[in-house]
């Protein structure tokens, strides 16, 4: 039996559950809490391909306050917890585990405040990425993290999985991008924590938080670092005829000492995809391509550009394009970010994957992972942030094939290897959810996972903050004592 | 497959030094021995080891030993032309993690929180804990290297890190003007640093030599500006603000100052006044130091919180 079978098993129908509703209701209002079956459905699952959430009521709060009581009244009730962006991860970080009250963030969508002086934004945690960096438009700032997702994923949800994005190779993850967080501690208590002055007193628990995957509370209103608009872009496309090539050109750049604001790479059946989807101008003939920008004051990346494209030429690149306008880098970007669109054209179902592995090892990594996937007889497409490191091999298939996804999970589980194995760790950005927890001591010993568990026990005693989650079956055992708490009720 | 330790006989040793039991405290070069409390008298004191352990400049990531002088550090990543964002004032990689103070060119170099990937250190009970990752970019666990960072050895002996390393800019200048700070900060892209004294202002340029020129030249437009051999030197005392306070903060609390501008960070004569944390932020910081040092035996008498 899995762990997530026993975690259903201990999950006991309860008689108590009206009441724990009824007052869940009264603290906010009829509409913002839900307890029908299709909402139950709808929230228990996020984007990844698993499917064994469960989940108690749904809140839908739209203040701090409401957020505390929503706490308070789950302790009473003994009951966990499990917050909810937009749904867009890919760890299974979202999954309600244990009929939890499940606390959707995403009426708490207001940009409180744009401190241009201090180059800070206050926001809600359910601002809309995109939304941000388009209020900071006419300003001449944006938010720095562009995930894939931007246009539906959650600030709080960035925060939560420290995501990352494309241009993030310069300018840092989330985690380098929030100053402040107003968190609500799972027994309801409120606690701000880091600062807008440069050295906050005290331990730096705001950098214990982003990434925590809502394991650690709910965050309220988040300070983030507004970044300057640069005066200068250049976005160069590479095209090479073997991905190797194109993966030696990556670390050659590094090598060189450059850091460019992005660079990323798609295969060519990605690309083929890509080009049918929205006609951006990739060429669909070459093996690999590379998209490099490059930003900063003209004569900078000027020289950078130059250098890259010498780079590229060394290494094999059979053209080098530079974007001419900013409609041709504009349709370049959309490409590369509604990549995983175009997969949905193509095959029913795809398994996203997420490893990060030291640069120079890029290319032997990929030539394995296409190895792994021939002999699973899957198809692999390559779009990743190749300047991190950060791999995303994505497995097309139909789930409705008899034993697929278990054949997609053993070849995930082979390309996961491959990565540690080179030296590299399980999740760029993506997060660990349910999803790697069981590889998590490859990569930790007993006791650096006890002690990830002490930092967890330092906000959340009693484990009742989305209990399940990241740390492995025996590390975390007082999560399982609080899903063992759900009392006999109608949640099945 | 389990994870497979590769603790050496450095760390092992190392461990076995700080053992299980005992009040015990770690030093640096004591270069900031004063900060969050004096150490219990009597308190045995050891340091981290020291040494590069691996340097891949090709990756812009080094592992060095906590007892190495960012000096040395320095000294090794110049010859591939690379920094990281550590302040050198003396001391050593572990003390200046553990104290997490950044450098003057914060706004060029980045901040030591980030420059960490992964981290080893020797707990209460005499392990090696590893956290983080070697890797540039990673959400793999809970983020105890962050935790670790500023903590003065409170929750652990920090005696390893991986940080990230970064090209060092091909010209650096500094210059001086009476210029309004605030009109340098918006009218730069990317100054290193910008310090303001009240009267006078020094800016840190960085990068490609055109860039710098053209930065420059674009100063020179708006004022008076002159080459200067170095920035201003520094009174005794740290503080920390939100970055535009400094234009409305009271000079006579500071005396003499230098300001970070867009940073926050002010050197002045006079300390800043005890920062306080929420109660909320107290109960955790205080349940942390129970989780990872329940007898309070690390650096003894070092407090960021309220703990007994
Ligand atoms: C002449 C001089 C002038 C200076 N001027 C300034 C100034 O103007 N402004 C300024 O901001 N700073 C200044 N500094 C301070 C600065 O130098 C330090 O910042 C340095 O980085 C701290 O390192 P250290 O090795 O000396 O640490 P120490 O002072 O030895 O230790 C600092 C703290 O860190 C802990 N610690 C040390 N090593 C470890 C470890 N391995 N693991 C866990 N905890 C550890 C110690 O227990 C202690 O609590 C000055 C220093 C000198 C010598
Ligand atoms: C097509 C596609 C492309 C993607 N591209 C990228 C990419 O380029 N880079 C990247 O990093 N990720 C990417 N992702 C993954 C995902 O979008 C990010 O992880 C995103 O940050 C999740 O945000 P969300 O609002 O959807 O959060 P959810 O999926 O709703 O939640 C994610 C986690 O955050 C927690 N959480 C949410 N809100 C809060 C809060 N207020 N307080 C505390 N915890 C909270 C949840 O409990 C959960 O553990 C992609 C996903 C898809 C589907």
């Amino acid at each position: 039996m899995s762990f997530i079978d026993k975690i259903k098993n201990l999950i006991k129908p309860s008689v108590f559950e009206d009441v724990f509703v009824a007052e869940l209701v009264a603290a906010l209002s009829p509409e913002r809490v839900r307890f029908d079956a299709t909402e139950r459905f709808l929230h228990s699952h996020d984007s990844s391909v698993f499917d064994e959430g469960n989940a108690g009521p749904i809140c839908f709060p739209i203040t701090t306050r409401e957020v505390q009581t929503i706490m308070r009244i789950s302790e009473k009730h003994g009951r966990s917890i499990v917050a909810r962006g937009a749904g867009t991860g890919l760890a299974g970080g979202a999954i309600p585990l244990g009929a939890p009250v499940v606390v959707v963030m995403t009426k708490m969508n207001k940009i409180l405040e744009i401190d241009i002086d201090n180059r800070v934004a206050w926001v809600e945690p359910g601002v809309i990425n995109l939304d941000l960096s388009r209020y900071l438009q006419p300003f001449g700032f944006h938010f720095a993290p562009d995930p894939s997702s931007q246009q539906v994923c959650t600030i709080g949800g960035n925060v939560a999985n420290n995501s990352g994005g494309p241009h993030c190779l310069a300018y840092g993850v989330t985690d380098a991008h929030v100053l402040a967080l107003e968190i609500v501690l799972p027994d309801g208590e409120v606690a701000t924590i880091g600062g807008l002055d440069p050295e906050p007193v005290g331990f730096d628990l705001r950098g214990a938080f982003i990434g925590s995957e809502g394991t650690l509370g709910i965050a309220t209103k988040i300070a983030v670092r507004i970044t300057k608009n640069p005066p200068t872009v250049r976005t160069l496309l590479l095209s090479f005829s073997s991905m190797r090539a194109a993966a030696e050109t990556v670390s050659a750049v590094i090598a060189a000492g450059i850091v460019p604001a992005a660079m990323e790479v798609m295969d060519q059946r990605i690309t083929i995809a890509v080009e049918s989807f929205v006609g951006a101008g990739y060429p669909t003939d070459a093996a690999a391509v590379l998209l490099v920008e490059v930003e900063g004051l003209v004569d900078g990346v000027q020289i950078d550009a130059s250098n890259i494209r010498e780079i590229g030429f060394k290494h094999g690149a059979t053209d080098v394009r530079v974007a001419e306008t900013d409609n041709e880098r504009e349709l370049l970007w959309k490409g590369r970010k509604t990549a995983f669109g175009a997969i949905a054209q193509i095959a029913p179902d795809y398994y996203l994957h997420d490893t990060v592995v030291p640069r120079s090892a890029l290319a032997d990594v990929l030539e394995k992972v296409n190895e792994v996937a021939e002999r699973y007889d899957l198809i692999v497409m390559n779009v990743f942030h190749a300047g991190d490191g950060n791999l995303h091999p994505l497995l097309l298939f139909d789930a409705r094939e008899e034993g697929m996804l278990e054949k997609v999970h053993a070849a995930g589980a082979e390309i996961m290897r491959i990565s540690l194995d080179a030296g590299g760790v399980l999740s760029g950005e993506h997060g660990i959810g349910i999803e790697k927890q069981a590889y998590m001591d490859e990569l930790f010993t007993t006791e650096d996972l006890n002690h990830q568990n002490r930092l967890r026990y330092a906000f959340d005693p009693q484990c009742r903050s989305n209990p399940g989650k990241i740390l492995p079956a025996g590390h975390s055992c007082a999560d399982i004592q609080s899903l063992k708490n759900v009392p006999q009720g109608v949640w099945g | 497959m389990k994870a497979t330790l590769k603790i050496d006989t450095v760390l092992n040793r190392f461990a076995e030094a700080v053992g299980p039991s005992l009040p015990i405290a770690i030093e640096g070069n004591r270069t900031r021995w004063g900060l969050n409390g004096l150490l219990k008298p009597g308190t045995s004191v050891i340091s981290a080891p020291s040494g590069l352990v691996e340097y891949k400049p090709e990756e812009m990531i080094v592992t060095v030993r906590a007892g190495t002088t960012v000096q040395e550090l320095d000294t090794c990543l110049a010859d591939h032309r690379q920094r990281t964002s550590l302040p050198d004032r003396g001391g050593t990689v572990g003390g200046a993690i553990a104290v997490g103070h950044n450098d003057l060119h914060k706004l060029g170099k980045g901040s030591v929180r980030d420059a960490v990937l992964q981290l080893r250190y020797v707990s209460a009970e005499g392990k090696v804990i590893t956290c983080g990752g070697p890797v540039v970019k990673n959400v793999t666990g809970f983020n105890l290297h962050k935790l670790m960072v500023g903590s003065f050895g409170t929750l652990g002996f920090i005696a390893e890190v991986t940080l990230r390393t970064n090209p060092t800019p091909l010209r650096q200048l500094w210059i001086q003007t009476s210029m309004d700070p605030k009109i340098i900060f918006d009218t730069l892209q990317r100054p290193s640093a910008i310090l303001w004294d009240g009267t006078t202002t020094w800016v840190h340029l960085e990068g490609h030599p055109p860039d710098v020129d053209a930065q420059y030249a674009l100063l020179t437009k708006s004022g008076k500006v002159y080459e200067s051999e170095t920035g201003p030197s520094l009174p005794a005392h740290r503080w920390s603000i939100p970055p535009v306070d400094i234009f409305s903060l009271e000079k006579t609390l500071m005396g003499r100052f230098v300001a970070s501008i867009g940073v926050g960070t002010v050197w002045a004569e006079q300390p800043q006044e005890e920062r306080k944390l929420d109660r909320a932020t107290l109960t955790i910081t205080e349940r942390m130091k129970k989780q990872f040092d329940p007898t309070s035996r690390l650096n003894p008498g070092r407090n960021l919180g309220n703990w007994s």
